[in-house]
This record gives structure tokens, sequence and C-alpha cells, in this order.
């Protein structure tokens, strides 16, 4: 993905049937439905569709619960019925059910002096005032501040008209300009110039205590050239390139949630690839990318710096990782470079559960509720799953580069605040540290169904010298997820690959993200009438996901192939792999008295057990993973 | 290279005018298409400059007979 803001890319992509599913929406949970929709990248024409379904459900009569009726204002120099829908539909997104009532065209003055105007009366919950250059007095006053400065006023004044009998809090635009200048970088010194304007214009806006809506930074963060396109000023008396309504839409929206008091007030951040680079538990303290030295490592740090700002500014930082919880501490105690101290996360929850439960976890021991989580997390796969399963917990989608994160994480406005005070200075700290694990109260949602919704493709080969050196590198590197951690050499393995009674297994993984590579690797030589399994690891990358009984199927079908009795399971324990000192119990393997593990072919197949019966055996071949 | 662009231009034609059996052709005018008033022809052309990387001027937007001008035009700005 790449980053764009004008598409609001940190939202998922839309569904293809959206208009019909707009078009469905009806009934009880239409309030619910209408949102989860509203929750997409859209663009003009999906938010027009979406405003249309809102509509409907409104003229029916129908229940909109759970989402919290607003009433907006609206005074602009410009047409607003491009604006309406677009804001109605991005209020959605934020849990608002909008109501907009507009000033007829161009009438910002004459309406507010009419004394029965809605947009006097106590009912509206905020007015929105959306001037632009067209509707100011630019260029009066060249050279002359006096002239220049009366202008300014003149400017405010529709602004001090709807202070003085608007009953609602105001929200005020800042001015943006065209890129268009009058001598060129000599306009910010002139008075009169229409820079020199805005920048007045904007200080006095700032000063006055209103609500900002900052269209300059807006406008500036995608180019003043793209934003001030004259062609729809022309054809409707659009102050701007309609396609960057999402945008302006979505901002706005974010700010009635933001009085509303429902911005979100916590970070949630994974671990491995998103506050580092790299994997702990395989690559080590040492072997992480974090801090100068490397672009990623740079990239990673900024990232630490981000969260750390917002800390200072009231949001609560909490970690949730699938790690071992000693080994991911370490990073925070040890590495030099972590600017994030085990001191600035309010919860930790490291382990090796569902995210989603995680998550519900985290808002119960800070005593938030849910939506006002925001996880940031590098593995698509992982958001996925939390947004199904937690769908109003935001979960940005993020670009391959991580140097990106932040500014994806900014442009989502997660935390769009009307205010700021000693008190949210202070905010984070006193969540304190929390040494303690939460544990878990139920797991969430179905965990099989989201897997089956990965479409995950299992292939299994045997050792051959194309995989031998990745291989090779999963056995030197894999710490976690491995039974016996035995580094073997390439040597050894071209060894096992000439051995007919030696049983080797690369084992690959795609899904709907994309090609894993070979993530799983299987050594199983005879002892006996047994095979005994030397080797048995896989990458912690695609761990939770049941990728374990899928190879186990495969390697008993193929034992029997071969006419083996059972299989011996050994685990070596290396003070990292934890996570698979029960595997073997777990998956159906008796104790031994020696402390290995054995499964009895013979006994399952002659008690019909079919736990273990479905591996595809040969070289490359594939099965669709049930689960 | 008419027909292809005219396959292009149907899913967006589709999508703006919330209409699934809508078909293309050279002679249609705005007047023929349910719901394609001022507003909507400002959203089809903004569709249609984000899925294909152009931009119109407001001359160019108000000066189009039908869908074969608008079929045409774009020929023109994607050859040059």
């Amino acid at each position: 993905m790449n980053w764009e803001p004008a598409s609001l890319s940190w939202l998922p992509e839309a569904p293809s049937d959206f208009r019909d599913r707009c078009r469905q929406v009806s009934g009880s949970g239409a309030g619910r439905a209408l949102r989860e929709l509203a929750s997409h990248r859209l663009d003009g024409a999906h938010l027009h569709r979406l405003a249309g379904g809102l509509a409907r459900v409104v003229a029916g009569g129908g229940s909109l619960d759970p989402l919290e009726p607003f009433r907006l204002g609206l005074l602009s120099n410009g047409t607003t019925e491009m604006l309406i829908p677009a804001l109605a539909a991005s209020a959605l997104r934020h849990g608002l059910a909008l109501e907009v009532v507009a000033a007829p065209f161009g009438q910002v003055a004459e309406e507010m002096l009419r004394p029965d105007s809605p947009l006097r009366g106590r009912e509206l919950d905020a007015i929105l005032l959306a001037l632009d250059h067209h509707g100011l007095p630019l260029g009066e006053g060249l050279g002359e501040p006096e002239t220049a400065e009366r202008a300014r006023t003149a400017a405010l004044a529709p602004l001090a008209l709807v202070r003085s009998v608007a009953q609602a809090p105001l929200i005020v635009q800042t001015l943006s300009l065209p890129p268009e200048t009058l001598f060129g970088h000599l306009d910010r010194r002139i008075a009169g110039t229409a820079r020199h304007f805005a920048e007045d214009f904007n200080r006095q806006v700032a000063a006055l205590g209103d609500v900002v809506f900052d269209v300059a930074a807006l406008a500036e963060s995608v180019g003043t050239a793209a934003w001030h396109d004259p062609a729809p000023w022309h054809l409707a008396r659009l102050s701007f390139s309609q396609r960057f309504l999402p945008l302006y839409a979505e901002h706005i929206a974010r700010l009635l949630a933001a009085l509303r008091g429902k911005s979100r007030r916590c970070l949630v951040l994974d671990l491995d690839n998103t506050l580092w680079g790299g994997v702990v538990g395989d690559d080590g303290l040492d072997g992480i990318v974090l801090g100068p030295g490397s672009p990623a490592g740079e990239a990673f740090v900024e990232i630490q710096r981000m969260a750390l700002a917002l800390r200072a500014r009231g949001i609560v930082l909490a970690v949730c990782s699938k790690n071992d919880e000693a080994i991911a501490r370490e990073v925070f105690r040890r590495h030099p470079e972590m600017l994030i101290k085990e001191e600035h996360i309010a919860v930790f929850q490291v382990n090796w559960d569902d995210k989603a439960s995680n998550l519900v976890a985290i808002a119960g021991r800070l005593n938030l509720g849910i939506e006002a989580l925001v996880l940031l997390d590098d593995n698509p796969a992982e958001r996925e799953r939390v947004r199904q399963a937690l769908p109003t917990v935001a979960v940005p989608d993020l670009p391959d580069d991580p140097a990106l994160f932040p500014r994806v994480l900014s442009a989502a406005g997660y935390f769009e605040a009307v205010t700021f005070s000693d008190d949210d200075r202070h905010r984070a700290d006193r969540y304190g540290e929390d040494n303690h694990r939460v544990e878990l109260r139920e797991r969430l949602g179905d965990l099989d169904s989201y897997l089956a919704s990965l479409a995950m493709r299992v292939e299994f080969f045997s050792f051959d010298p194309a995989n031998r050196s990745r291989v090779t590198q999963l056995l030197n590197k894999t710490n976690q997820f491995n039974l016996t951690t035995r580094r073997h050499t390439e040597a050894t393995l071209k060894a096992f690959e000439e051995n007919p009674a030696a049983f080797t297994l690369a084992v690959r993984l795609s899904d709907r993200w994309g090609d894993h590579g070979l993530i799983g690797v299987v050594i199983a030589l005879p002892s006996g009438e047994d095979w005994e399994i030397d080797t048995w690891l896989m990458s912690c990358r695609v761990l939770g996901r049941k990728v374990e009984e899928r190879i186990l199927a495969h390697v008993v079908q193929a034992a029997r192939a071969h006419g083996i009795a059972g299989l011996i399971g050994i685990y070596r324990p290396t003070g990292r792999n934890a996570l698979v000192a029960e595997l073997y119990p777990r998956l159906g393997f008796s104790p031994l008295s020696d402390g290995r593990w054995r499964l009895d072919l013979r006994a399952e197949e002659a008690m019909g057990d079919t736990r273990h019966a479905g591996g595809a055996d040969g070289e490359g071949q594939q099965a669709e993973l049930a689960v | 290279m008419t027909d292809t662009l005219l396959a292009r231009l149907t899913p967006i034609f589709r999508d703006i005018f919330d209409n699934d059996t809508l078909t293309l052709r050279p002679s249609m005018t705005a007047a023929e298409v349910d719901g394609w008033d001022s507003l909507a022809n400002i959203r089809l052309f903004v569709a249609i400059e984000v899925a294909l990387g152009i931009r119109f001027s407001a001359v160019e937007i108000s000066g189009l007979a039908n869908v074969g001008a608008l079929v045409a035009l774009i020929e023109r700005k994607l050859a040059g």
C-alpha cells in the first residue's frame, strides 16, 4: 500500500459490494451497520451512497442506536450540497448520527441576523463557519498597513456576528490560499497581500478560543496547488478540489467527535517490526534493528519518539504482542536505543493469546471502553483479526515502510483534541506501570472462522539444494517454536537429503496477504520401528494459526506410508522455547518414562482415530487448511 | 480503444448512478440517465479523474454533449 492521505489510506479498503450493503441497511442493527460501512476507505461516490442509506433509515423512522445524534449548523460562502451528505456519512465513522442545518447559499450574515433562524437556536450542538478565500476581502490596502488591518477586521465581522448571536459552540475554519503570489517571496512581508492577510486572519482565528478547523494545514498536507482546483469553483461554487472531499469531511467529523469526547485515549503498540525491526525472540536483544546506524533502525526510533510525544499530551501507552513476556521486557530494560521504557507503558499484555482478547484485557485494566483503543501493528493478518472481532477498536492500515508509520498514525487523527490542559499533561503518568499480567476473561470471536477467512495454503517439500540455505537459516535462528533447537549445518542437511531413511520436511505457507515463504522444518530419523523427531520448528510469524496441527497430520501420514509404528517427540528446554513445552501432550502424544513423548500410530489406526489423518503426501503437494 | 474505454468507464458510471445495469452508448446524454444532475456530474468527473489519473477543466466538463464526446476527450488526454 502506498501512502496517500487524500484516500484515507489508514482505513481498510471498501468491500466490492459496498453499494449493495448500503441498500440493505435496515432494522435494529442499522446504526452499527452504518458505522461499520463508514469505517472503510471511502471516496466521494461511496460517501454519497452511504449517506443515501442513512437517509433511508432516517426517513423510515428506524433507530440509529448506538449512534449519538449531533446537529451541526453550517455557514459557508460556497455550495454545501456536496459537503452535507459526505459529512453525514463521515460522521458515522465516529459514531455520530449527524443532521446538518445549512444557511442558504452565500447568506452567512443574513441568516444570522434573522431572529428566527434555526442557526441561532439552542438545539444545535455546534456551528461550523466555513469561509474560504473567495468569501474574504483579499488584496485590499496593498502596502498600507492600516487599510489592510481594516480589511482584516471587516473579514472577521461575520465571525464576530455569529459569535454574538449563536448559542452553540463555534468551529471556525482557517484560511488556505491558492499558490498564486503577487510579488513572490516578498508577499509575506507586505501588508495587504493575500499571504499577509491569511497569516493575520489565521492567527486571529486561533486566538479567539473557538474550535479551530485548520483547513490551511489540511490543504498544505496535500499541496495547495492540488487543493485549490479552479474547476469546481467555476462550475458549482465548490471551494476546493472535490477529490479531497472525503478528507475534508473526515476532518470535520473527527472534530465533532472530539467535541463529544469520543477521541481515542490509548495507543496499543505491537513490538516486533513495529517498535523495532526484527523478531526479538529469534534475533535476540542484540539482533533487533533499532537506533542510528541503519535507515530502518532510525525509522523505528521515530515511531517510538511519536508514541512518547503522544504520551506527553495524555495518551496512554500499552503493549500487546505475541512474544515471551520476559524476553520482550528485556528489550525495554536493556536495549540502549530504546526510547520507550517500561515505566512509560501502562499495561504489558505480552503472551501467545489472541490479540483481540488481549485488547479487551488492556481496556479493562485501564478502565476504558475498547472504542478508546488504537492498535499499531505491522502485521496485516493481526489487524484483520482484531477488526473482525472488535470493530470499534481503531486499527490503521500501515504502509510497508515503517518510516511512514508516524505520518499515517497522525493523519488518521485518532487522538484529535479540542483542548489541552495540565490534567492531560500528567494523565499518562497516573496510569502508572502495571507489572501484573491481566488474566483473560474470555476468548473473543470465532478464531476458527477467522483462520478460514485467511485462506491459508500449506505446501510440503522434502529438503533439496534449492531450499537448503533457507532451511539452514531457520534452523539457526528460530528459538521460540523450536522443540530441540539443534543447529544443524548445511553439510549435515545435505547428508539428510541423501539419506533415504531420513524424513525431511520444509513447510511453506501462503494466505490472502501473500506468501510467507518457508516457515517450518521437520526432521525425523528412524529409531527402531519408530521415527524420532530430531527437529521441529516454525517461524513465530505464523504462530497461533494451527499450522502445527496440519504439519503433524502430514508427518503422521508419511510415517504410516513408511510402515512406521510411532512418532517419538522430544522437548529440550533452552530458556527461550517455553512456548512449545506442552506441544506434544497437546497434540495427543503420551509420556514415556524417560521424559520423551510418543504417538502410537498403530493404536490410533486400530481405534479408527482420524485426528491426524488427512495429510497430503508427496513433494510440493498443497492442502487447503481445514480448521 | 473506444470500447476499452467504455468498459473502463462503465463501473464508474454504475457506481455514481447506483445502477448495475447501466450500459454506456456514445449517443447517451445526461437526460437519459436517472440521477445525472449537476452534482452527480461533478462526482462523476472526480471519479474519472482519480481512476484515470487525468484532469478536466471547467470548460471541458461543461461543454460535453454526450458519452461519445466524453470518450473522445478522454482519449485525447490519454494520448497526449
